[in-house]
């Protein structure tokens, strides 16, 4: 579904990303694990053309990544702090996203709506409503539109272990109906149940790439955490070694 | 095209309901009233108007247009997710933000003009221009300060730039040409004073104003340069065409700015 290669980026003189490969698979749910500032989110917002590569390639489908805006109507993101307008409602903010998306996806998907009972408060104004509450429109929203590809940026942070669940399950459900997932998080052990596969990610390489069980077996864990844990530390090894 | 029009139409709803852009009408709607009150007739009441609207209108459109762009930064977030170009948003935000404040000048001068049946043939010209000069400024500032929402990331620092502008453009400039004209007394003035016309939009529109007001006590030196090398309707076409390349200019470095910074 996603081919990355060789995708470099910088903000001024700082690199975050150098040379990242990566293939995510259709109809999987990839985790983009790492510590802070390893460049899990810029390479999200690469896919979705909000911020621009320096070089490297990315494929969606066949379709090579360009400035053009038409693939993202296949893909729902669900950002890691939503920004909104201030004045409008968590209504207005799904009626004007489904209205620059036109009229293909008419078949809404508000299970999320209805088992978040957001039912109540999606007429107030956005500036109202709790980091969590509007972390849960948030997903909400990301999955409205049924897209192919689900990019999720720590989506159960902020959010009560219900509500958590609820989000997990529902990923679960997707990945059963063929969409594809991408999910970063730096919290691990909330992973741990629902990806399949694995993309680490350290100063802006990815470090490994498989299934969890390629993961455990490679690095003769138990747990995915610890796992992850490892890869860190020879991360971090290798580069007190450079 | 679709895309502009709907992201127009949002932003229409939004602006319009801002009271700073109701109050900006008002304004205007008062001072035209007052004129003419005061005044008489339409054409002196223009005449009075004409200073408020060289600097009243550059400075008004630059501050709210750099607060807009910057205010409008999780609206362009969240809709640049989506299946939206980029340029289409852009066009969909600039008209958003010209369109609001363009129609509050329009509407505050001309309402109690027609109301006290003020419009006759020789002060029609006078209003159409009047209308079109102020119209041009708020194009042309509103491209400067998206130039400079574009460009400037941190929002005080883009105001300050923004107000430095409008201060350079307005007031400095007259010091600039004040000084040029003494400086090089002995040497023929009229080519590089001309040329320097088109380098200020608001002496463009304070020109295209006085062009046919027939005050040379308006005009200022740069006009009066204006008016003797490009008298009549060439002159206020050339003045217009000014305009809209300030317009055009900055514009067009805003939208490459735009479509190729990061989110």
């Amino acid at each position: 579904m996603i081919q990355a290669r060789n995708v470099m980026k910088r903000f001024g003189r700082l690199p975050v990303l150098n040379g990242l490969n990566l293939d995510v698979a259709r109809g999987s749910i990839t985790a983009l694990v790492g510590p802070n500032a390893s460049g899990k989110t810029t390479f999200n917002r690469i896919v979705l053309g909000l911020v621009n590569a320096d070089a490297g390639e990315i494929r969606f489908d066949d379709h090579v990544l360009n400035g053009d805006a038409r693939y993202r109507e296949r893909i729902g993101y669900m950002p890691q702090i939503a920004r909104y307008p201030e004045n409008l409602s968590g209504r207005d903010v799904m009626s004007l996203v489904q209205d620059v998306r036109r009229g293909g996806q008419s078949v809404r998907d508000n299970e999320l709506i209805d088992l978040f009972t957001l039912g109540p408060v999606l007429d107030k104004p956005l500036r109202l409503l709790s980091g969590g509450m509007r972390q849960r429109i948030n997903a909400a929203l990301a999955f409205l539109f049924r897209s192919d590809l689900l990019i999720l940026d720590e989506p159960t942070a902020g959010l009560d272990p219900v509500s958590a669940g609820i989000l997990k399950d529902k990923m679960r459900r997707e990945r059963e109906a063929g969409r594809t997932i991408i999910v970063t998080s730096h919290v691990l052990s909330e992973l741990d149940e629902v990806a399949d596969r694995i993309a680490f990610l350290l100063d802006g390489v990815v470090r490994f790439s498989g299934s969890r069980d390629e993961l455990l077996r490679s690095t003769g864990q138990a747990r995915l955490e610890r796992a992850v844990a490892d890869l860190m530390l020879v991360g971090a090894r290798a580069g007190v070694a450079r | 095209m679709n895309t502009i029009l709907k992201v127009v139409r949002y932003e229409l709803r939004n602006v319009i309901r801002n009271r700073w852009v109701i109050a900006y009408a008002l304004f205007f709607l008062v001072t035209t009233e007052l004129l003419l009150r005061l005044g008489g007739s339409t054409p002196r009441a223009l005449l009075s108007l004409l200073n408020v609207v060289v600097l009243l209108i550059p400075l008004v459109t630059i501050v709210f247009g750099t607060i807009y762009w910057h205010g409008s930064r999780e609206f362009t977030e969240l809709l640049l997710a989506q299946p939206v170009r980029r340029g289409s948003l852009f066009h969909g935000l600039f008209a958003g933000l010209v369109l609001p404040l363009s129609a509050a000048f329009v509407l505050g001068v001309s309402i109690p003009i027609v109301l006290h049946r003020g419009v006759s043939a020789d002060s029609a010209t006078l209003l159409v221009l009047m209308l079109v000069a102020g119209v041009a400024l708020t194009a042309v500032f509103g491209a400067i300060a998206t130039l400079i929402a574009g460009v400037v990331d941190d929002r005080l620092k883009a105001l300050g730039v923004a107000l430095g502008i409008w201060g350079f453009m307005t007031i400095a400039w007259d010091g600039l040409i004040l000084w040029t004209t003494v400086a090089f007394a002995d040497r023929p003035l009229e080519a590089p004073l001309l040329a320097m016309t088109f380098l200020n939009p608001v002496d463009l529109a304070r020109v295209l104003l006085t062009l046919r007001l027939d005050i040379s006590a308006m005009m200022g030196y740069t006009g009066a340069v204006f008016s003797r090398m490009l008298g009549g309707w060439s002159g206020t076409l050339a003045a217009v065409g000014g305009l809209a390349l300030w317009t055009l200019v900055p514009g067009l470095f805003a939208l490459r700015a735009f479509k190729t910074r990061d989110f």
